[in-house]
């Protein structure tokens, strides 16, 4: 009979009609933003587990022997912390370099020094310096390239962006929070007569609460099922873009699955800040009443 | 149940709009409340359905002061009060049936239980046929009595009435005397706020005469009878 009806007229207040637009915008914007900080955070994790796990050692051209590059290698896995010691072929150490001097570097006279790739055991702490003293006992101009000292940078970089984008994050939230609250306000206010007679009659503050609530549950989830489509539809549309591009620093333009659900957070969050919001305005509107 | 000792009564800085009323009415008793406009009729109701705190004066409502009773503690005694406006206060988006209900609703029941009760109370007030109707394709006077229906649908301990048959014609206001005689013999205390003086004279209760803000009684007040 009458549960399918709200006691207060919604459907007659102006002011609830942009809501759900102010919610779309505010999810679109939100799971943009989340989905950036994820991947910047996939990126730096990426970065700290494949390149700051390992060291090369660099043995100039001109002092480079077959011999002394096996000495260096057994000199490595005899050091603690190092877990596999790797020479690179002299082949695919040009092969490095094709990118940047094309295929002909292949097969040219380019000097090119021998390379050895260790990986050090998760948690261990080898000192380059010190690295590099040990081995210059066997080769003195060898060198120890510690990929942590430039990738810090980046990495402090990285790990600033993504809480830029958890900041700008609680700011649409907040404004999502200021949208409601004037929206709510301005509800009472032209429902102030039905309101009151609620009221009289003996309803409880949350009994009227609720009706808000439910409410701004329906207009946020419009609004957030809006926003979140747009907004996915713009990330399927980059990952597309950008299937093609491979590099080790930039970061890949794809979300694994519990990436996708924990984007979903944010429109749910949405919701709840409405309803959540709404309740805590009405409730505290109430209070002033006799 | 219910009883006003010295209650003044003023908004803001304004004068007093009630001075030093004092009255107690019993249980089941039944009442006129008489006065000219702008007497304080509607401030001495609004101070019997706790829609007002007295300025001064103790209210005492079901045997609790008003004033010391805790806010969280109010809606219940609200839901004894049935109350009908001056203006109906029907709620244009809901049906007459759905405004009937509604102190059913605030009160928690489920509609399966109310939903006949309600259809039955419409149909004796000569609603049966416009039950789906919204109150702004009711004439005055069908929107009164689905005020009063909604008014009297949970059986209040306190009924209280602002010009209940204003928009009637008297053979729906006599009608409409005996809906409340009828609740009044089971128990529930009535006072109506009335310019009709026949009707006064002809139903004969006791009566509460405001006259500038002070108040003088007419009849005995614990009497169901007249005086």
């Amino acid at each position: 009979m009458f549960n399918q009806h709200s006691d207060l007229p919604f459907e007659r207040d102006q002011s609830t009609r942009f809501l759900p637009w102010i919610v779309a915008l505010m999810v679109f914007l939100g799971t943009l933003m989340f989905a950036a900080a994820l991947l910047v955070s996939d990126a730096v994790n990426n970065w700290d587990t494949t390149l700051t796990g390992r060291m090369t050692i660099q043995v100039p051209e001109y002092e480079k022997s077959t011999d002394d590059t096996q000495k260096l290698a057994e000199a490595l896995q005899a050091t603690k912390g190092v877990s596999s010691v790797r020479i690179i072929p002299d082949a695919e150490a040009r092969a490095l370099l094709i990118p940047w001097l094309g295929e002909g570097v292949v097969g040219s006279g380019l000097p090119v020094p021998s390379l050895i790739d260790i990986e050090i055991v998760p948690g261990s702490k080898i000192d380059p310096v010190l690295l590099q003293e040990r081995l210059a006992e066997i080769v003195p101009h060898v060198a120890v390239d510690d990929h942590r000292s430039w990738l810090s940078a980046l990495i402090t970089l990285a790990r600033s962006a993504e809480i830029l984008a958890f900041a700008i994050l609680a700011l649409i939230a907040s404004a999502a929070v200021l949208a409601v609250i004037f929206t709510t306000r301005s509800g009472l206010a032209v429902h102030a007569s039905v309101i009151e007679l609620l009221h009289q009659m003996g309803a409880r503050d949350a009994y009227i609460a609720s009706q808000f609530q439910i409410q701004a549950l329906m207009l946020a989830l419009r609004g957030g099922l809006v926003g979140a489509t747009a907004a996915t539809i713009i990330m399927l549309f980059f990952g597309w873009i950008g299937r093609g591009i491979e590099s080790a620093f930039l970061p890949t333009l794809s979300l694994s699955l519990m990436e996708w659900l924990l984007l979903l957070l944010v429109p749910a969050g949405a919701i709840v800040i409405a309803m959540l919001t709404a309740r805590l305005v009405v409730l505290r509107a109430l209070e002033r009443m006799p | 149940m219910l009883r006003f000792e010295n209650v003044g009564m003023r908004y803001g800085v304004g004068p007093e709009v009630l001075r030093d009323v004092s009255f107690a009415l019993a249980p089941g008793s039944f009442h006129f409340l008489t006065g000219s406009s702008g007497a304080g009729k509607t401030t001495l109701l609004k101070l019997m359905y706790l829609a007002l705190r007295p300025t001064r004066g103790l209210v005492h409502v079901f045997g609790q002061d008003s004033s010391m009773t805790p806010r969280t503690e109010l809606p219940d005694l609200r839901q004894k009060i049935g109350v009908v406006f001056q203006d109906f206060r029907l709620i244009n988006h809901l049906t007459a049936v759905e405004n009937v209900a509604l102190p059913l609703r605030v009160g928690g029941a489920k509609h399966v239980d109310v939903d006949s009760h309600v259809r039955e109370l419409l149909s004796w007030v000569g609603l049966g046929e416009r039950l789906d109707a919204r109150p702004s394709t009711l004439s005055g006077g069908q929107q009164q009595r689905v005020a009063i229906a909604r008014a009297v649908i949970n059986r209040p301990r306190l009924l209280l009435a602002d010009e209940p048959t204003g928009n009637v014609d008297d053979r729906i206001a006599v009608r409409l005397m005996h809906l409340f005689e009828e609740l009044n013999k089971t128990g529930t205390t009535v006072v109506i706020a009335t310019h009709n003086n026949a009707l006064v004279e002809k139903f004969g209760y006791p009566i509460l005469n405001l006259a500038d803000g002070e108040l003088t009684i007419r009849g005995k007040l614990d009497s169901k009878g007249a005086s």
